[in-house]
């Protein structure tokens, strides 16, 4: 008996019919996770996520650093989304210290958060294309996500890793020229995500594919706590840019977006639904902005909270709900920071929504709750 | 870069600090008290008495301390009816200092529409030990899990992160540390990342 292998470790057979077997940590399959899985023939009978290979300690690392040294550091475990996770970690400092933020710093930060939503949902996309077969579906988003990139290096001056988010507002102002800039580019940027329609969303393969397929329903999305796109897709109602409006998301014009089949057909829509309300919000921001002004208010070097004091904070990130508790203790290092991600609250829905699937369904049903790993990981 | 002066500087430390805490504890707590946090606050207090303090009522949240003896009941009182149907967060914070280790619930509504924008905190303190072995040791709670069923990962995290064991939980193995991990729960305050 000692010579067995711990279970989970290896490809073993379980009876007569119940095969495990191990998706990932390597598999492109499943991102930097493994998902292991028990098969009866070709159908899904359970499935035990295991995170936890791309773990860096991010919330361990915060309580060495203060509260500005933290920034670069924290937004690592989305880089591609890397404004979207330091948003409420900043809005949290903010609070515990107390800062007022310029107006046009407000807008400044929404039209980066939602530049770089849609960065994310493009790469989300291209990847769930590709592990549905779907060659093009990633060559295009891929190359369209470049306009935006562009966008956010001109306005930050890093690709990815903006670290652009600070307590009192944004590290630098936008260059000249441009808002015109912007604007030109998120009109074709909108014009191009129209026509993934025809080739992707409406193509009767994908539909076939996705459809009724990984059903979450409406209850069940609610007591599972999911959040993001993966709640949206099961009919709840539920954007914190609407509910729970941070800067100046409540005086800007758009809708949330809502499906009730609870398929991965519709997980997978919503976001890209998401991404035209996102160039609907940037264009009322450019036209909202006040064309000039202070965009960062000047702290003291270490700045501190008062005392033993919490907070949390949260925002709507590509991923979901993104909240961060924030505790204090009057020193200039955060007591404790903990970020709480969509991508981990949604991850515990994938169990439910792969038993009883076929195997070859597993791709489409995984991709669709709009999981990073990295940063279920932090 | 911002070149606008010091008149937009903040004095976080000297002059503002002391000024407003002479003046600011009994204002602020007559004006500032939000009416519909204040509400959830006093049907919390009315219904458990001394067995629950509310430490804080901010605009939209609501902070609620309770013994771990009562963690669960005060839950169920919260989802049945207050309408708080899933966890948000869960969170350990480590206090050696008060030999106990604090784990925050933040609760929060989709199906109440009152509630969108409220996020409860309900926050219990297990107790610490010096020298943790995680799972046999006093450092116990109540899970919540039959309660808010998206406590699940939360608290296995928060298992191998601080070792606080959640009595009722059907599933504490590890989640994100590796299997054969020996050292101490990393997020403890005694365990330093080397180096610091």
């Amino acid at each position: 008996m000692n010579n067995e292998l711990p279970p989970g470790l290896a490809l073993q057979k379980v009876d007569e019919r119940i095969m495990t077997l191990n998706v990932g940590p390597q598999h492109p399959g499943s991102g930097h996770m493994r998902i292991i899985v028990q098969i009866d023939g070709d159908f899904i009978v359970a499935c035990d996520p295991d995170p936890g290979y791309v773990h860096r300690g991010e919330e361990k690392m915060a309580e060495y650093r203060n509260y500005i040294t933290n920034i670069p550091h924290l937004e690592r475990p989305v880089i591609h989304d890397s404004c979207n996770i330091l948003y409420p970690y900043v809005l949290g400092v903010e609070e515990l210290l107390g800062i007022e933020v310029p107006e046009r710093a407000k807008y400044i930060r929404v039209i980066a958060s939602e530049l770089n939503r849609c960065v994310y949902t493009m790469y989300w996309l291209a990847i769930y294309g590709i592990f549905l077969g779907h060659s093009t579906m990633f060559m295009w988003p891929a190359g369209d996500r470049e306009l935006l990139i562009d966008l956010l290096e001109k306005m930050t001056g890093a690709r990815v890793t903006h670290a652009h988010f600070v307590p009192g507002g944004v590290r630098n102002d936008l260059p000249p020229n441009f808002e015109d800039v912007c604007l030109r580019q998120v009109n074709y940027f909108e014009k191009r995500i129209k026509e993934y329609a025809a080739i992707f969303y409406d193509n009767p393969i994908l539909i076939a594919r996705t459809a009724n397929t990984g059903v979450l329903s409406r209850q069940d999305a609610i007591r599972l706590g999911t959040t993001g796109s993966v709640l949206r897709a099961s009919g709840v109602d539920y954007d914190l840019r609407k509910k729970e409006p941070y800067d100046v998301y409540d005086e800007l014009d758009f809708q949330t977006n809502v499906l009730k089949e609870g398929d991965s057909y519709a997980r997978s829509k919503i976001p890209w639904l998401d991404m035209m309300e996102s160039c609907r919000i940037i264009r009322h921001a450019l036209q909202k902005m006040p064309k000039s002004g202070s965009v960062r208010v000047k702290l003291k070097p270490n700045p501190k909270g008062k005392g033993l004091d919490s907070v949390y904070k949260r925002v709507e990130s590509g991923r979901g709900s993104l909240g961060c508790y924030i505790v204090s203790d009057g020193k200039p290092e955060p007591y404790r920071v903990k970020l709480s991600v969509g991508s981990f609250r949604n991850l515990i829905a994938l169990p439910y929504l792969l038993k009883g699937e076929k195997l070859g369904n597993m791709p489409a049903v995984y991709w669709s709750l709009n999981y990073w790993p990295v940063e279920a990981d932090r | 870069m911002s070149s606008d002066s010091d008149n937009e500087t903040i004095e976080t430390t000297s002059d503002v600090t002391p000024a407003s805490t002479k003046a600011s504890p009994t204002p602020e707590k007559e004006i500032e008290l939000p009416k519909f946090e204040k509400g959830l606050a006093d049907k919390i207090v009315e219904k458990f008495g001394t067995r629950v303090k509310v430490a804080f009522v901010k605009p939209d949240r609501v902070r609620i301390n309770v013994g771990r003896n009562d963690v669960k009941e005060v839950a169920e009182f919260l989802r049945d009816v207050l309408n708080f149907d899933h966890a948000e967060s869960v969170s350990g914070v480590d206090y050696p200092n008060d030999k106990e280790i604090e784990v925050v619930y933040h609760l929060g509504s989709y199906t109440d529409s009152s509630l969108s924008r409220q996020v409860l905190v309900l926050a219990t303190r297990a107790q610490r030990e010096e020298n943790p072995i995680p799972g046999n040791d006093a450092t116990k709670l109540p899970s919540l899990r039959e309660v808010f069923y998206s406590v699940e990962f939360h608290e296995r995290e928060i298992f191998e992160m601080f070792g606080v064991y959640f009595q009722g939980h059907p599933d504490n193995r590890r989640l994100l540390l590796p299997e054969d991990w020996a050292d101490l729960p990393p997020l403890r305050k005694d365990f330093a990342i080397k180096g610091r």
